[in-house]
């Protein structure tokens, strides 16, 4: 099949340039990792140490270029990503799958509610245009999606959780017992609810827009009006032929927030002490931890384009027109 | 008597100005008639038939009248015993056929839903149904598993049409259906449609800008002019002796094939602005044998039988 072909070669180019610029990045930055690890130990640094240290990283003035890019394509896609410098020893690979969890549970749950949701809102403000309903459904969008959404983390945390001492104000279950099973599990949730919700509200304009604004450009095409010529019920002009037409844009934007997940909602993370990729993304960026940096880079673009290209196969199911 | 439009008046509303679109059309067709409406772009032709069939939407809207289909005023009746009758009774063809097709959804599909919302035949029968209305049209039974965009435009009219014609309505109102398509298709779904006609009897309501075509297939025509009926009466009549300067001006507008080419004049001026309200004859500044009387409205009547006419002096 073409299509299918054409997607995969681009997710091959895709992820070979993602990979050459990840490699290309670090080493046009100036300074020496070598040093920089040793400095943070403190004392005297001896030469033998700094050579040791690089030949340890893989960075050696002797190692080609050329070798030094092969044998970190093969560390990468086997998952090695070295060893992270602010939490020395501590191998990256470890430290990512330790966050990760937590990222596409808060992150992957609050972006699906937020655009079943939002898209659900859309179909119906934009079946009732102009009318009442549609008319407080997109005003309230557009009022939520104004708010910054690092700032309405700041008031949720300040207001339920300092204030009115709702709910935890940092991490993402309880810290200080020992929990298990289904206790564990509403200790989870328990934290994870703020964070989820300043996503959902941050995000939830935008989806309901979308799909008002998609619904509203459908419901004008020749199609509908034979449908009600037709003598369908309602029910079914609005799922069946407005609203199943108006969901493929809002299905290319979906796939695409699936993609970012991974990258986390850094300030949200934060905001809330919220032990993910976005706050270890944090944490590496301010400790100059290069090999965590370049791992969580590679891990998001890996995760963007394998979203597009789940997003390419789902939207062949659904626009019987990119089938060709 | 199949159906009977009085006195329709239908338009936009829009910030506080109201443009009346249709202005106190009447006309009736029987059963197994053919009536075309010709008229330019602009005039009304879509608004009435939208009114009519009672699918205006906002800002459109119904202003007064009443429309009798088989002596049920369309226009009063409640939306679900409208709904129950929309297509069965009645069926409508898009001016754009090419976009009255779903997308998403396959040819026989489309066709399939309003079979089942109508009907209890199982979808079995239903699928036999859609092979011959299909075929009716020229249309292979294989094509039903195709998507709309794998037709050609012509196909996809004929697809159109099939689907107006699965319950064999009494009435099928076309809205400029063979106007996006060139002229051979056009030749050749305009003859399908009448072989259909043949065997299988329907009135039919054509609306086209095209009245070279109209005069060419219809039984009867009407002529619209600024939102209202200037002349009806049946078409052969209408083009060997018409009646109102308006269509006797397009009739010499457009070359004849049968006499010699002489010089065919166009009618000068434009049509009014129909937002603004009009006194008097709303053709009277493009007539060229307007007299005083013409600033008073001419009523449309009937004034040979079968013949009627909006004009004080008739030619």
């Amino acid at each position: 099949m073409k299509y299918l072909r054409e997607k995969i070669v681009f997710f091959i180019i895709a992820l070979l340039s993602a990979l050459i610029i990840n490699f290309v990045l670090p080493r046009l930055m100036p300074g020496d990792p070598a040093e920089r690890i040793l400095l943070k130990m403190g004392g005297d640094i001896q030469p033998e140490a700094v050579e040791a240290m690089r030949i340890a990283l893989g960075v050696d003035k002797e190692t080609p270029i050329l070798k030094q890019f092969f044998s970190y394509l093969k560390n990468t896609l086997t998952f090695n990503f070295g060893i992270s410098y602010s939490y020395y020893p501590v191998p990256v690979k470890d430290l990512i799958l330790d966050a990760l969890p937590w990222t596409i549970g808060l992150v992957g749950i609050s972006t699906l509610i937020s655009f079943v949701l939002g898209t659900a809102l859309g179909i119906r403000a934009g079946w009732n245009r102009n009318k009442p309903i549609d008319s407080f459904v997109t005003i309230s969008s557009l009022i939520i999606r104004g708010f910054p959404y690092f700032w309405l983390a700041l008031i949720l945390l300040y207001v339920f959780g300092f204030l009115l001492n709702l709910f935890p104000l940092s991490n993402a279950y309880s810290t200080h017992e020992f929990l298990k099973g289904w206790k564990f599990f509403g200790s989870v949730i328990y934290h994870g609810f703020l964070p989820g919700l300043t996503l959902v509200l941050a995000s939830l304009g935008t989806w309901i827009l979308t799909m008002r604004n998609n619904m509203v450009s459908v419901l004008s095409e020749d199609f509908i009006l034979v449908a009600e010529a037709k003598g369908l019920k309602d029910k079914d002009i609005m799922n069946k032929y407005a609203a199943r037409n108006a969901l493929l844009p809002s299905v290319t934007s979906f796939g695409l927030s699936l993609g970012y997940i991974v990258g986390g909602a850094l300030l949200t993370e934060i905001v809330f002490s919220y032990p993910g990729i976005g706050y270890l993304m944090y944490k590496g960026v301010t400790s100059q931890d290069y090999p965590l940096m370049q791992a969580i880079f590679f891990i998001i673009s890996l995760s963007v384009l394998i979203a597009n290209f789940m997003l390419d196969f789902v939207y062949m199911f659904l626009d019987p027109r990119t089938r060709g | 008597m199949l159906l009977e439009v009085r006195n329709l008046s239908a338009g936009y509303k829009s910030q506080g100005k109201e443009i009346e679109a249709v202005k106190n059309v009447s006309f009736s067709l029987d059963e197994n008639d053919f009536l075309g409406i010709a008229g330019e772009s602009g005039c009304g032709k879509s608004t009435l038939l939208f009114s009519i069939l009672r699918l205006l939407k906002r800002p459109g809207e119904i202003f007064d009248g009443e429309v009798f289909f088989k002596g049920e005023d369309i226009l009063k009746m409640d939306e679900e015993t409208l709904r129950k009758k929309r297509w069965k009774e009645f069926s409508l063809v898009t001016q754009s056929a090419m976009n009255a097709l779903n997308p998403v959804y396959k040819i026989k599909d489309q066709i399939m839903d309003v079979i089942l919302e109508h009907s209890d035949y199982t979808k079995i029968e239903a699928l036999e149904i859609i092979e011959r209305v299909l075929q009716m049209v020229g249309i292979q039974k294989e094509r039903m598993d195709s998507y709309p965009h794998q037709l050609s435009g012509g196909m996809k009219q004929r697809v159109a049409i099939a689907m107006a014609l699965v319950f064999s309505p009494s009435l099928v109102v076309m809205d400029e259906p063979t106007t996006a398509l060139d002229v051979v298709v056009q030749r050749s779904i305009m003859e399908q449609i009448d072989e259909i006609r043949n065997t299988n009897k329907f009135s039919m309501i054509f609306v086209t800008h095209d009245i070279s075509l109209l005069f060419e297939i219809s039984k009867r025509i009407a002529i619209m002019y600024a939102g209202e009926l200037v002349e009806l009466g049946q078409t052969k009549q209408v083009y060997l002796n018409p009646l109102h300067p308006y269509t006797s001006g397009l009739i010499n507008s457009f070359p004849k094939l049968t006499k010699e080419t002489k010089e065919y004049k166009g009618i000068p001026g434009k049509i009014p602005d129909l937002s603004k309200p009009i006194i008097g004859c709303s053709f009277k500044e493009r007539c060229q044998n307007r007299k005083e009387l013409c600033n008073t409205r001419p009523e449309f009547k009937e004034v040979i039988p079968g013949r009627w006419v909006a004009c004080h002096f008739p030619l």
